[in-house]
């Protein structure tokens, strides 16, 4: 009896080891079918030129640098919202005011919200209503409002981490509240602010159905010169690569490689994001 | 004394920026559908075809809402088992050691954008698919199903397991002093007392392969007609907006059309979140008693 139900307990394990297998072999795959097809393509010529011939040759540059537009756009204006926000919520809100228990809520409604829904209120309300056109300042402003609720998020708990010591030593020296929250807290919980920051703009980076309506485009001849233009940007571009165009077989192997650069440019993203949370856990000293 | 007064004010303004989207988001979604609504009236979530540029236009969503939960559900129905089963097998199985390796990097699996995503199931499972079960295209809501599962499993993963660990340590050893064995301890125990988060997780996968858009995009197949098996080619509400919002003229009655598919399918996802915040809610206070 008893040896049977190690036997039974053996099974399942093996089981469940057969799971963690199989969602190994999955990423794998997935990792290992990018990168062996898209290193082909890869060269410097692919990362510096322009497309040409119709999409069939050259490189993805103009997508390179509207995703870093792009990119830079959002973080630029989510961050500053997204922290002050995050030190009101964390420093300063009555937890029982119903604005900010609404105001709690409504950050983890935008969590949830679908990418595609933010791709049209971009396109209701920056591109038509204030008529900013399909542009990087559209595109922008769109994936600045999706990712607010993961920098208010990761930057609350940069800051619920800061010990309360720190605060009622620097009140009890006299300082006033923001000086102790400018002086003593910030500084202290900066390196996760900041890590969530990072691990933001690897979000961005690669969002498509957001831009899709509000600042790609499949192609232009010509780098942005100014916000109001629109761009192209590498998620789009693969789905571009796959889905439109005239040459399907001789764009395949750039939409390999475009893939390969986008993730790289992610997942090294959330690399750095994770070596530097890491690091500054380390040195901790409380 | 004065500054003070002016940043917390001011801070709390901002603050309020989340709730201005949220509504601005409501907001605008309604005020371009209306239109649609008023027009097409309930025909629009009882009619069965999906025609929006013939002539004269039809818009019934039935077939791109059935779309949608033939392609969830047979996501889940993998992604879920598959889910609970590694995080049963991360918690309670494996060191410490290897887990704090592993987990971090399941997570990093749902940062892998959504279109490689895409182009992976285009380029690799649609083939697949397609030679295995004889079809004539790959690209079809099985596929769908696949990569959304794939996609679905980092979250499901990473909640379960939050919640697994969750559990009380005196749990598991007041069962194994018992005599249970650890699997035994798994099953009867740790697992029905993490019951919670894990349909949390469960919630929140299905939150997240509904609201999908890239992925059924450009896998799905994208055929507006109801789906009889999941073999067919489908166009779930997400792939339905981003396909035919470039086209769509805008102010069009197609255009409002599709804000009221986008409406919904917001409603939907929220009414999803807000259910699994309860339940992670409520299991969060369950231990806290204890």
């Amino acid at each position: 009896m008893k040896r049977n139900r190690f036997l039974i307990q053996k099974f399942w394990f093996a089981i469940l080891g057969l799971s963690g297998l199989v969602i190994a072999i999955i990423l794998f795959a997935l990792i290992f079918f990018v990168t062996v097809r898209g290193f082909r393509v890869i060269n410097w010529e692919f990362l510096t030129a322009a497309p040409k011939d119709g999409m069939t040759a050259g490189g993805i540059f103009p997508a390179i640098v509207g995703t870093f537009y792009l990119t830079l756009l959002a973080i630029a204006a989510a961050l500053p919202v997204g922290v002050i926000t995050a030190i009101y919520l964390n420093e300063y809100a009555d937890r029982t005011n119903c604005l900010v228990r609404l105001s709690r809520k409504a950050v983890n409604a935008l969590a949830g919200i679908p990418s595609v829904v933010f791709g049209l209120f971009g396109l209701a309300l920056f591109v038509n209503f204030l008529h900013f056109g399909v542009s990087i300042l559209s595109g922008g402003l769109t994936l600045a409002i999706m990712i607010l609720p993961v920098i208010i998020r990761s930057s609350e708990e940069a800051l619920s981490a800061v010990p309360f010591s720190f605060r009622e030593a620097s009140l009890a020296l006299g300082a006033s509240k923001w000086y102790t929250i400018r002086r003593a807290v910030l500084p202290t919980a900066l390196p996760g602010i900041f890590t969530g920051a990072i691990l933001g703009i690897g979000r961005v980076a690669g969002e498509t159905a957001p831009i899709m309506f509000t600042a790609a485009t499949f192609f232009t001849g010509r780098l942005p010169s100014s916000i109001r233009d629109e761009v192209m940007a590498l998620p789009y571009h693969i789905y571009g690569l796959m889905t439109e165009g005239t040459h399907p077989e001789q764009q395949a192997p750039i939409a390999y490689g475009t893939a390969l650069v986008l993730l790289i440019l992610v997942l090294g993203i959330d690399l750095i994001a994770i070596l530097w949370r890491y690091r500054s856990r380390k040195t901790k000293k409380w | 004394m004065q500054t003070e007064n002016i940043i917390r004010r001011s801070f709390f303004l901002v603050a309020l920026t989340s709730i201005i989207f949220l509504a601005g988001i409501l907001v605008t979604l309604v005020v371009n559908a209306l239109p649609a609504l008023r027009e097409i009236g309930l025909g629009l979530f009882t009619t069965t075809h999906w025609y929006p540029t013939a002539e004269p236009p039809e818009f019934g969503v039935i077939p791109l809402i059935a779309a949608s939960l033939w392609i969830t559900a047979g996501a889940l129905l993998f992604s879920v088992p598959l889910g609970i089963l590694f995080s049963l097998f991360l918690s309670e199985v494996l060191p410490e050691k290897i887990k704090a390796f592993l987990k971090p990097t399941v997570e990093l699996l749902a940062n892998i954008p959504s279109v490689v995503y895409g182009f992976f199931g285009m380029v690799f499972l649609a083939p697949l698919v397609m030679r295995l079960f004889h079809l004539p295209v790959g690209l079809n809501g099985l596929t769908a199903s696949i990569v959304l599962g794939i996609m679905a499993l980092p979250t499901i993963t990473s909640v379960c397991e939050d919640s697994l660990n969750a559990v009380p340590r005196t749990y598991r050893e007041a069962s194994l002093a018992l005599g249970a064995t650890k699997w035994e301890t798994m099953i009867h125990v740790t697992l029905p007392a993490a019951a919670s988060g894990v349909s949390a997780a469960v919630v929140l996968g299905l939150g997240r392969a509904i609201g999908e858009t890239m992925t059924v995009l450009m896998v799905a197949g994208g055929a507006a007609v109801i789906p009889r098996s999941l073999l067919q080619p489908m166009r779930p509400i997400t792939a339905n907006i981003a396909a035919e919002m470039g086209e769509a003229a805008v102010g069009g009655l197609h255009y409002q059309s599709l804000f009221a598919l986008a409406l919904f399918l917001l409603i939907i996802t929220l009414f999803i979140n807000q259910i699994s915040d309860t339940i992670v809610e409520k299991s969060r206070q369950r231990f806290k008693v204890q």
